[in-house]
């Protein structure tokens, strides 16, 4: 399982250890008594570092069809539910990772029903106001929550315009081993990073939405001009929730 | 005083009989898979820095193929439960006798891993650790069974 050649690890990497890595070594001296070292060349972390890893440059979203999406369908939610290991039993405190909300334009009544998950901002107010950096942007774009430095203060669910975070605040039991959720911690939607990161190219949610033939959820790369996703917005009408916050969303929607 | 004796007798007979002796130590549940190349003292060490170098690596940056990772602890270090035959199942961290806490009670170090964590080993992810079980019932009962034997080796 583990490779000795990959040693020395990363967390026990020490002076003496970057010596020895024949890593260039360019030294300055800007003034008596003042030198400037610095490390270049082979950097001994890139060569340590597993090939795989985000896709730099990639900005994952959603983009989800309203007018396809049934009021009485909930299949979304459903997956999310399965495949992240949450319940809901009808509490204030049940997680929101996804949920179906139903919007009335009241001035003709018209009713849409939509899955309303993290929007995944550009521009996220729950990392901007997370005390510890707990809730960060990963380089792909998609907002986490990194519950090893979580402290459960919810400044982010209050900052959230989509109330897209929850907070466990109960004990939890039979976690899965790829989505860690416990006591204490603020979550939400992770885009399945999971499933990103294996390259599976696609979300539980849409995997259940297509699975139902209503096709109304579409995932993938918007910013890889060649990707469906990508092509979709480019050719049809779509828009953010609240677009007058000027967040950025990932998850775009049609026939709102 | 003759109490103090006796007692003082009894610790003595304590210290010097074997079984008593050994049972004054945590005994560590053996493992499955390939051992540790760098030797299980440096991982008694080292385990909490590993381990929390590698989960910024998956966090952050979504490196997943990392050294350190608590399912690889959870899926080897794995201890079955009592015979209930013919049903068997890994213990979770509930269970004294989970392979961390047996060190971890005797050190009297709290585990926060499994507030959030999963400490019971799931089948797909014993089947990618440990190649040699299919992602099947048929591989994970192979895989249960050997965890058996390996408790009966241990003790």
């Amino acid at each position: 399982m583990t490779n000795p050649s990959k040693k020395p690890k990363g967390a026990e990497i020490s002076r003496r250890d970057i010596l020895k890595s024949g890593a260039a070594l360019a030294t300055l001296t800007l003034a008596p008594g003042v030198t400037l070292m610095a490390f270049g060349g082979k950097a001994s972390a890139s060569e340590d570092m597993p090939a795989d890893g985000l896709k730099p440059g990639a900005r994952w979203g959603l983009l989800i069809d309203a007018g396809k999406c049934p009021e009485d369908c909930s299949a979304c939610v459903a997956a999310c539910s399965t495949e992240q290991g949450w319940e809901n039993n009808g509490l204030d405190t049940d997680p929101q990772w996804i949920r179906k909300v139903t919007l009335k334009e009241t001035a003709t009544g018209r009713t849409n029903s939509l899955p309303v998950m993290c929007q995944h901002c550009e521009n996220p107010p729950c990392v901007d106001v997370c005390p510890t950096g707990a809730s960060f942007k990963r380089e792909d774009g998609i907002v986490l929550v990194n519950r090893h430095t979580c402290i459960g203060c919810r400044y982010c669910m209050m900052a959230c315009p989509f109330k897209a975070r929850s907070f466990v605040a109960a004990p939890v039991t039979g976690q899965k081993s790829y989505s860690p959720r416990g006591v204490g911690t603020v979550e939400g939607c992770n885009l399945c990073v999971h499933k990103i990161d294996r390259g599976d190219g696609t979300t539980a949610c849409v995997e259940a939405c297509t699975a139902t033939g209503n096709n109304a959820m579409m995932f993938g790369d918007l910013n890889d001009p060649q990707s469906e996703i990508a092509i979709a917005v480019a050719t049809y009408a779509s828009q953010e929730l609240r677009a007058d916050l000027g967040l950025g969303l990932g998850v775009r929607y049609q026939n709102i | 005083m003759k109490q103090l004796l006796t007692s003082l007798l009894a610790m003595a007979a304590l210290l010097i009989s074997p079984s008593y002796a050994q049972s004054l130590f945590p005994s560590v549940p053996k493992a499955l898979g390939e051992p540790h190349p760098e030797g299980n003292e440096y991982w008694r060490i080292n385990h909490p820095a590993l381990l929390a170098h590698d989960r910024d690596l998956v966090v952050l940056e979504g490196i997943r193929d990392v050294d350190a990772s608590l399912t690889g602890c959870v899926v080897c270090h794995a201890v079955n439960g009592p015979d209930q035959a013919p049903v068997q199942s890994p213990v979770s961290a509930d269970s004294p006798d989970n392979s961390c806490r047996v060190c971890h009670e005797y050190v009297a170090v709290k585990i926060g891993c499994f507030t959030c964590h999963a400490s019971v080993p799931a089948m797909e992810d014993v089947a990618r650790i440990l190649p040699e079980y299919s992602n099947s019932d048929e591989g994970w009962r192979a895989y249960l069974e050997d965890l058996s034997n390996l408790q009966r080796v241990s003790q």
